[in-house]
């Protein structure tokens, strides 16, 4: 809160008149009914509240700090390295994964995996919803069909996945694409179904067809709730791939964290739990990018 | 069942052979047991300015809609002019396109700016063109609502209440505003309105609407720009508040927020005075 008390005063010195409207008219000026007097606030306008400290140079500052903890423990020797590797262990190993060519590779596969995935369990579910949210006969056919098979947890066709698939790129692709399409037909059917009434009205009245009506009526309402669909569909993605990697795989970051725990090197496991750390914030930054050029028309909350 | 509006391409002609913009014979309109609209006859000639006033829930809204062809559950003979436009109370812009955009929506061809601000330059609004809807001010959002009206060059405006949203002032400009976009572009125009003053200010033909039926029709002929304290609108005004049941000599009906004759409105749909005193100029 930025507001601000001046005063708090229990003594009532100035009486106001009472705002409640009395049928009879006030007989006289000891009628009006003694009211205490009220207890002002400032209100801050937020040019001075924005002063401090910019919010780039803040937010990091928390993360820093945590770091700055970890070092230190380690150092005085409260954890063991056997546990947990400090945080220039790690530094030094991400070098030497990096220079060695191991760390881009896998990246470059995990992130091949989850981007083929995605594309296909998204292009899969937004089709779907498009075609049970537009039409009645679609919503009768694949909605009560979708809804039945979403409650499967994904992480429990692993084997039914190998099985069908081998073990090679396609169970994982499979496994991404299965828990990617779900989230992504739920928000997009919820978005065409709530586009509000009031408006493809006013869209009928204008004279549009239904062709229109989809094109700039219904699509554009729903984009909000399809975005929404697609910041789950990413960190579901992330989550089937390294279940899928760790069961079986022979490259990709997932591999290279399996490898890890065989041989106890907390500080590659480390590396690679910061990279998908990063990574997600990164594919993050990148879908609030994309709602701040698609919903330009909104004037966002944008928190207090 | 379900009947569509007939989109033949008949004429109809009036008693006096003025040709009709609104046509309807017989219409009734039933939510399920509760009959709003029954054995309803209407007639709106070209270029007439019409003004529907009723109680709150008589079924005006219902005529509206059913006159835009949004409501097709009714029965009856329904014909209105092929070129209408719709004005809601609410202005009902897309969020998500510019305030030009969303004048031109739904006219063929492709989205034509000159056009679409030639139409915003009728209602003062040029300047906003570009804005995003979300950033007008609330008159400012329905004027664009009528510009995106007027934009299809109408036979036939509908509005329903279009003013009910507005302050006072805003309001008695709107208001103006309307009556020279009628004069100058003569559509006929069935305007709802909760406002007896207004509907004596605008109308040729102030309607009301009871039980179902178009109940009672008043002609006014006053001469434009017209003054609320001419004796004769003063007169006027209380035939219809009589008719409304809220006349100074049948005394004030049941609900209470119609214990204010002398305003001129029938339930209030906002906290604003009327002004004692206005003219529109034109
Ligand atoms: N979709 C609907 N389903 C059921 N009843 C409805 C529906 N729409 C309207 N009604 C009923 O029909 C009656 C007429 O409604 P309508 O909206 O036409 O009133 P109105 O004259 O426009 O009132 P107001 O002046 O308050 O806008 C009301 O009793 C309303 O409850
Ligand atoms: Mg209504």
């Amino acid at each position: 809160m930025t507001t601000q008390i001046l005063s708090v005063e229990e003594s009532a010195t100035v009486h106001a008149p009472d705002p409640v409207v009395s049928a009879e008219p006030y007989a006289s000026a000891e009628a009006i009914p003694a009211r205490h007097t009220p207890t002002l606030v400032t209100v801050i306008p937020s040019t001075s509240r924005r002063r401090g400290v910019p919010r780039w140079i803040r937010r990091p500052v928390g993360p820093l700090l945590l770091l700055l903890l970890w070092q230190i423990a380690s150092w005085s020797g409260s954890t063991s390295t056997e546990l947990l590797a400090s945080p220039w262990t790690v530094v030094t190993t991400f070098g030497d994964l990096v220079s060695s060519g191991d760390l881009p590779k896998a990246i470059a596969v995990s992130l091949r995996r989850a981007g083929t995935g995605l594309l296909l369990g998204g292009s899969i579910g937004i089709f779907l919803a498009l075609v049970a949210g537009l039409f009645r006969l679609g919503e009768d056919l694949i909605d009560a069909s979708v809804q039945m098979i979403r409650t499967v947890p994904f992480v429990g066709l692993i084997p039914l996945f190998i099985i069908w698939f081998g073990i090679g790129e396609t169970p994982k692709i499979g496994l991404v694409a299965f828990g990617v399409a779900f989230p992504l037909y739920l928000n997009t059917y919820a978005g065409i179904r709530n586009v509000d009434s009031s408006l493809v009205e006013a869209a009928r009245t204008v004279g549009l067809s239904r062709l229109g009506l989809i094109r700039h009526v219904i699509l554009p309402g729903a984009l909000p709730n399809v975005l929404v669909g697609f910041r789950y569909a990413l960190g579901i993605a992330w989550l089937a791939l390294i279940f899928a990697e760790q069961v079986n795989a022979n490259r990709g970051i997932g591999q290279l964290l399996n490898d890890a725990q065989e041989f106890q090197r907390t500080d590659i496991i480390v590396v690679c739990l910061v990279v998908y750390a990063f990574l997600g914030l990164t594919v993050d930054a990148f879908v609030r990018l994309l709602e701040r050029v698609l919903l330009s028309w909104r004037p966002a909350f944008s928190g207090a | 069942m379900a009947t569509s509006l007939q989109r033949s391409v008949t004429t109809l002609d009036g008693q006096d052979g003025t040709p009709l913009a609104v046509g309807v014979r017989n219409l009734r309109r039933a939510f399920g047991d509760h009959t709003v609209i029954e054995n309803l006859d209407l007639d709106v000639p070209t270029g007439q300015f019409v003004a529907l006033l009723g109680a709150s829930g008589c079924g005006k809204s219902t005529l509206l809609r059913i006159l835009a062809d949004l409501d097709t559950e009714f029965s009856g003979d329904v014909r209105v002019a092929s070129r209408r436009a719709v004005a809601f109370q609410a202005p009902r812009l897309l969020p998500w396109k510019r305030v030009w955009r969303n004048v031109v929506l739904g006219l063929p061809g492709r989205p034509d700016k000159t056009h679409a601000v030639a139409a915003l330059e009728e209602v003062g609004l040029a300047h906003r063109a570009n804005a995003w809807p979300k950033t007008l001010s609330g008159g400012e959002a329905q004027r664009a609502s009528l510009a995106r009206a007027l934009v299809r060059d109408p036979e036939l405006m509908l509005l329903d209440e279009p003013f009910g949203a507005l302050d006072a002032l805003t309001r008695i400009k709107a208001q103006s505003l309307v009556e020279q976009l009628w004069q100058r572009h003569n559509p006929a125009i069935l305007l709802v309105t909760h406002d007896v003053e207004e509907s004596l200010l605008l109308a040729d033909r102030v309607l009301i609407m009871k039980d179902g039926v178009i109940a009672h029709s008043v002609d006014v002929t006053l001469p434009r720009p017209r003054n609320v304290s001419d004796p004769q609108f003063v007169a006027l005004r209380a035939e219809l508040l009589t008719w409304l049941g809220v006349g100074d000599g049948d005394g004030v009906g049941d609900d209470p927020h119609q214990a204010t004759p002398a305003a001129g409105r029938i339930p209030p749909q906002d906290a604003q005075e009327s002004l004692p005193k206005r003219t529109i100029h034109s």
